[in-house]
């Protein structure tokens, strides 16, 4: 086989060398064509694997490319492969299209940045690296490209460093990454340990025999692995960093920390699904913490004021989603989810960059207002992306999120509870996106007199981008239509050979259906979108036809507003239960048991031989004599020994 | 025949005069002869085993400690006008430069 998947993440790589090897030597217009184009290409092979793949039959659908033995050590055996099956297909072409878009969006969002350069080019690092973790075929390339992006995330999360503020949150991303890589790799360990291999292949297979359901081994090895993705995919109690990643450029927000790298984790569950499936607690686990960080996330987003922090909490709640997919077995639903969540987030993230831009760097929305009338192309896609999270029926976040309540209503793991807090969240996702929408783009225009002055309609380069995301928006839910409105689910069954650990087949459908009837799904959803429907209109009433309501009834729960929009004080909690007491333990064994310590254990080794030695050194005292008595008398007392022993 | 103790008494009074004599006089060529003289007394003492025991060993060690001390009385001497030339003294007590 001729082997050409090992190009998709070389352009961006190329590209990534071009840029930072001639940082600060190359025009604006190259340093966008070598970034946009690399991606582009990259995007334009997937697209031609992807057509591949779908010609081959459905059983035989993945493509392994084994470039070079990376690691030959003894019984650890690395390859350096790449496999493209339709999971690692769908990663791919949103990873490269969607990346392809925000490229293109900040050639004209960061424009008159002096850091251009090297923007793309950490862009472009960051593309190769989110690529090789997709495209690996075994854990630890994954885990080279999974370190990789959150290198990625670090340097464009500080990308303004001389703000300490951003500095500051680059750091805390990083920090609070590592511990879920500390997960991650002790996982790995673990499955290696256990199975003798890292391969995918090897260990899917291998997997069920090593390893008893549900047996102490592979919880274990799946919470760690876990552990690893809460970190990376910002769920409880790793989520902190993702808020504080907003002080980069919003396009890496919309790119990063919305549509690609966060959603590594749940790519690595739906990846791993067949060793998770061997442990049910690990999925009791997985689907508590989602669809509680949906839930929290999304309570702390009803009361924000920055409009960049309310997608990022809505970010976090909809991850949360993802993993509670994943939790009750449906990780073609949560798959399915990251791909349209990709699409319409992406499109809020750029959509509010328009607004900022537009604004002049204003980000509080109670500084907004009236945004409709001056920026046509970014309301209408704004719009359409909300309405696309809310779930309303026609538009692609519908589809997903339909699903997603669906199984976590009638698969075997989940449960009615996680259905009615899953719903309760969709409802809360709906009130404060719209919430977000009427203080942004409706009612008065609260900036001042001056931004009022300049505001604008972003250029083409972040319009274009925008249209194409709104259109992806809609359309993105499409490929998943579920059985019940007559589609066939075309995206579950696409991902059906990834997924080994789900066991499918007719039988298993009728089991499913069978407990609960068409009618049942049908009412749910239905329910759920009227709900949604009168959540919105809540929202409407509150925050544009009686606008002096909201502040009687903040002024009424002013304690819990307080405790909401202090983010329910979890960063304190943090700082007082972790990060003091580590500080404090640090403070000790420096100044206590660094310093005093051992520093005085040393020097007062050094100090007594020292004294000593000043001591000892009157003996010389050049007096010739003196010498001759105390050798005599040496003498003497020597063979007086000998001789009188 | 005198008995073999008196040698070794007279030898070992002799060595210690000599010793006495370098730890108590501070001129250098009073303790250049006390040398001297404990160099005599060790030679006594071997010469006298060599004669009890009936073996010569003792003679040729005795022979040799002879040349050597003259040769270490010439050369000792030697530094000790130079010494004097230089310091205009040749109290012991006053050269102690060596020290701490």
């Amino acid at each position: 086989m001729n082997q050409t998947l090992f190009l998709i993440p070389l352009f961006p790589l190329i590209g990534f060398l071009l840029n930072g090897l001639f940082l600060g030597r190359l025009n604006k217009k190259l340093i966008s064509l070598i970034a946009c184009g690399s991606v582009g290409l990259s995007f334009i092979v997937g697209l031609k694997m992807f057509f591949q793949l779908i010609s081959l039959p459905e059983n035989t659908r993945a493509i392994e490319e084994i470039l070079f033995t990376w690691i030959p050590s003894g019984e650890f055996v690395v390859s350096f492969g790449y496999l493209f099956d339709p999971l690692s297909a769908i990663m791919v072409l949103v990873v490269s299209g969607v990346g392809f878009l925000i490229h293109v969006y900040s050639v004209g969002y960061m424009h008159d940045d002096p850091g251009y350069g090297r923007y793309f080019t950490y862009l472009n690092l960051f593309i190769f690296a989110m690529l090789t973790l997709v495209l690996a075929n075994n854990y630890l390339l994954m885990f080279v490209g999974w370190e990789g992006v959150g290198l990625c995330s670090y340097l464009l999360i500080g990308f303004w460093f001389e703000k300490k503020s951003a500095s500051d949150a680059g750091k805390k991303a990083f920090i609070v990454n590592r511990i879920g890589d500390f997960g991650f790799i002790l996982g790995l360990f673990i499955i290696f340990w256990n199975v003798r291999s890292l391969d995918y292949n090897e260990v899917f297979v291998r997997a069920p025999e090593v390893f008893a359901l549900g047996g102490g081994l592979i919880t274990a090895a799946t919470l760690l692995l876990f552990l690893g993705a809460t970190g990376k995919s910002a769920q409880i109690p790793l989520y902190v960093w993702l808020p504080d990643a907003m002080e980069g450029p919003t396009p890496v927000s919309a790119l990063i920390h919305a549509a690609t790298m966060v959603t590594a984790g749940v790519y690595m569950i739906a990846r791993s699904n067949v060793l998770f499936m061997l442990a049910p607690s690990t999925m009791t686990v997985v689907a508590i913490v989602g669809i509680a960080t949906a839930l929290l996330a999304a309570t702390i987003a009803l009361a924000q004021n920055d409009i960049k922090r309310v997608l990022a909490y809505s970010t976090i709640s909809q991850l949360g989603y993802m993993f509670t997919a994943c939790g009750v077995a449906a990780f073609a639903a949560g798959i399915f989810h990251l791909m349209t969540h990709a699409f319409f987030k992406a499109l809020l993230f750029l959509g509010s960059g328009s607004v900022i831009h537009a604004l002049a760097g204003q980000q509080d929305m109670r500084y907004m207002g009236g945004l409709k009338r001056h920026m046509k192309t970014t309301y209408v896609t704004f719009f359409i992306a909300t309405l696309a999270i809310a779930g309303i029926p026609g538009l692609s976040g519908f589809f997903s999120k339909d699903e997603i309540l669906w199984k976590a209503f009638s698969s075997n793991q989940g449960s009615i509870w996680i259905w009615l807090v899953a719903l309760f969240t969709a409802l809360m996702t709906a009130f404060y996106m719209f919430r977000l929408v009427f203080l942004t783009f409706y009612g008065q225009e609260r900036m001042d007199h001056h931004t009022k002055e300049h505001l604008h309609e972003s250029p083409k380069m972040m319009t274009v981008p925008l249209s194409i995301l709104a259109v992806l928006s809609i359309i993105g839910g499409y490929v998943g239509i579920p059985h019940i409105l007559g589609g066939g689910n075309q995206f579950e069954k696409f991902l059906e050979p990834v997924m080994k650990g789900v066991h499918h087949g007719g039988e298993e459908h009728a089991l499913a259906s069978s407990g609960h009837s068409a009618g049942t799904e049908l009412t749910l959803m239905f329910g759920s979108v009227a709900l949604i429907l009168v959540s919105i209109y809540l929202s409407y009433y509150l925050y544009v036809k009686n606008v002096a309501l909201v502040g009687r009834l903040r002024n009424s729960v002013s304690g819990i507003h307080k405790i909401i929009y202090g983010k329910f004080f979890i960063d304190e909690l943090y700082n007082a239960i972790i990060i003091r007491p580590l500080v404090g333990g640090s403070l000790f064994l420096w100044k206590i048991v660094d310093v005093v310590l051992i520093d005085g254990v040393l020097n007062g080794l050094a100090i007594l031989i020292g004294d000593v030695s000043l001591g000892a050194r009157k003996m010389q005292s050049g007096q010739l004599r003196r010498y001759a008595t105390v050798f005599l008398a040496g003498v003497v007392i020597i063979i007086g020994y000998f001789a009188l022993r | 025949m005198v008995p073999m103790p008196h040698y070794l008494i007279l030898s070992a009074l002799l060595f210690a005069i000599g010793a006495a004599g370098v730890i108590l006089s501070r001129n250098l060529l009073i303790m250049f002869m006390s040398i001297e003289v404990m160099l005599n007394a060790a030679n006594l003492a071997i010469i006298t085993f060599s004669r009890f025991l009936n073996v010569m060993d003792g003679h040729v060690f005795v022979f040799l400690v002879m040349a050597i001390a003259a040769a270490e009385a010439a050369v000792g001497l030697a530094m000790i006008i130079t010494i004097f030339r230089n310091r205009g003294t040749i109290d012991a007590d006053k050269f102690n430069l060596m020290k701490w």
